[in-house]
């Protein structure tokens, strides 16, 4: 099933929380959704998933209409929200049973779908607990399992692992992988490193607009640009290094970082690299290179190069 | 209509896990069995079959009662967060105030069962009017309904469910006690607007034996209104 969401604006008394979001996930697709805290990233959820309605804008969910056919829609999707509200007083077993039995799954069917997704989730061993009894790692994965009951096309996870420990994200992780495979996911998170891990296609939100629709080596390769070197050069005194190197044709600009260490930031011309002549410069001017390090923009600085303001 | 009992059904067992229910019932038959009787204007003081002091009793602690049961419904629903897990499931919100309203209900009606032995009780020991009885419960239960949809009503508009029960006994108690003592201070139309607004009169001409469809129109009406208030307050949320 496809999702289209067109001109999506919400507001919230004056102030846009979304502001004519436009995009469009395939079938089979896991789509990361990025942002800042604040963004816009859950209120687009949240309409996904027709909790809330938008004031301006549609999302079309495999030709269905979020306003027209909300009941259709729902049913389709599996959606975790944002702090995973489940009822606390509940024990996991009739808890997934009420979701099953509300997602009108036939009765011959439930208990083997619960044991299904008590399996996938890893709650074994807590099946028969309250789950204001669990810890935030095992309610979550109760959240996932209430999400995956009824074998959605979609999924919706809003930021799936807040609040889990290294491994229990890492398995997380690797269960929305396998979910991905057959299924079109859409998760939110603010770690990057999260998103690159698990998502096809990445979307960056700030201030309720789209800044970046694309893969992760895609917008790697955006943001990069010029090549940029870390240089330490020792040898000589620092004004005839710089004198020297700033007489390679191909360099843009030198920064010294540091005076003592004698250590440069070199950024090359578009399109070109310096390190050849950097090298023989530095022979032929007896100086010897201690360090050379080629800098690579991290997703973490394209986030906040995109998302700062 | 299945997603309906699913909620009402989830909503009943919440009731009984969490005590509510059991505390509810016992303080309720405390109560009425105490005042019909052991003390006061009981059954044997007045020298009647009949439960007219049962009634009134039910009458005044079911409105006491009910605001308490119908407080968390939406308002903490929406405080743990629990109305985004709902409402993301295919269930309406139509079915989920249905769903609310009938778990009350159900409650309401096991409260009162076993007061059912105090009218074989009166059968044993003198002549009963039979439909006056049957009707007095009928009225219990169309005021359960009225006090219900206000408590859902109120539930829906505060978002502490403390504030839901005071809203909800603040609007109750109009239509209990105040348009009934408003009716007797006015004459003429003003008068007979406010007794029929007052929910006593309704209640009273039904628990005297004699249904009018003019009572069931009220009950019914204002049962309505607070629905589809509620209803409206609920789609429009902007959470």
């Amino acid at each position: 099933m496809d999702i289209v969401v067109e001109h999506l604006t919400k507001r919230y008394g004056p102030q846009k929380a979304v502001d004519n979001v436009s995009f469009r996930v395939k079938a089979g697709e896991v789509l990361g959704f990025l942002g800042p805290n604040g963004a816009g990233k859950t209120t687009t959820m949240k309409a996904m998933a027709c909790f809330i309605k938008p004031e301006e804008g549609d999302i079309l969910v495999g030709g269905y209409s979020i306003h027209d056919h909300p009941e259709i829609i729902k049913k389709n999707i599996g959606y975790l929200a944002e702090n995973n509200p489940l009822y606390q007083e509940m024990n996991i077993i009739d808890f997934l049973e009420f979701i099953a039995k509300i997602h009108g799954i036939p009765k011959y069917l439930i208990p083997e779908r619960i044991l299904d997704m008590i399996r996938t989730c890893g709650l074994e061993g807590e099946k028969h607990k309250l789950i204001g009894e669990l810890s935030k790692g095992y309610q979550q994965r109760v959240g996932l399992a209430q999400a995956l009951i009824h074998d959605p096309d979609i999924l919706i996870l809003d930021e799936p692992t807040t609040g889990l420990d290294p491994n229990q994200i890492v398995e997380i992780r690797e269960l929305i992988k396998r979910i991905g495979k057959e299924k079109t996911v859409i998760l939110s998170s603010h770690i990057l490193a999260e998103v690159e891990a698990t998502c096809d296609r990445i979307l960056i939100i700030n201030n309720g607009r789209i800044v970046v629709d694309g893969t992760a080596a895609e917008l790697r390769k955006q943001a990069q640009g010029n090549e940029i070197l870390k240089l330490g050069v020792q040898g000589g005194d620092i004004d005839h290094i710089f004198e020297s190197l700033f007489e390679i044709e191909t360099i843009d600009s030198i920064d010294i970082i540091d005076v003592d260490k004698q250590l440069f930031e070199i950024q090359s011309l578009p399109n070109t690299t310096s390190v050849k002549a950097i090298f023989d410069t530095c022979v032929r001017n007896n100086y010897y290179i201690t360090e050379l390090t080629p800098t690579e923009k991290k997703l973490e600085d394209i986030f906040r190069i995109l998302t700062l303001h | 209509m299945k997603q309906i009992l699913h909620i009402a059904s989830r909503e009943l067992s919440t009731f009984f896990d969490s005590l509510t229910a059991y505390v509810l019932i016992v303080i309720f038959l405390g109560f009425s069995g105490f005042f019909t009787w052991i003390y006061g204007a009981d059954v044997f003081f007045v020298g009647q079959a009949n439960l007219n002091t049962f009634f009134t009793v039910a009458y005044w602690s079911l409105f006491i009662f009910i605001p308490a049961l119908t407080m968390r419904s939406i308002a903490g629903e929406l405080k743990a967060g629990t109305l985004e897990l709902l409402l993301t499931k295919p269930v309406s919100d139509w079915q989920l105030i249905f769903g609310k309203f009938l778990s009350t209900l159900l409650l309401i009606a096991i409260a009162l069962a076993p007061t059912v032995i105090y009218y074989f009780t009166l059968w044993a020991i003198g002549p009963v009017d039979h439909s006056a009885i049957l009707l007095g419960y009928v009225g219990l239960l169309l005021m359960s309904m009225v006090y219900i949809s206000i408590g859902l009503l109120a539930s829906c508009i505060a978002s502490n469910p403390i504030i839901a029960s005071l809203a909800a006994l603040s609007i109750g108690i109009f239509f209990h006690i105040i348009f009934d003592v408003l009716a007797s201070n006015f004459v003429g139309l003003i008068g007979s607007f406010f007794s029929y607004l007052s929910l006593s009169t309704h209640f009273e001409s039904i628990s005297r034996g004699v249904v009018d469809t003019k009572d069931l129109i009220y009950f019914f009406s204002l049962v309505f209104f607070c629905l589809f208030t509620s209803k409206m307050i609920l789609s429009n949320r902007n959470l």
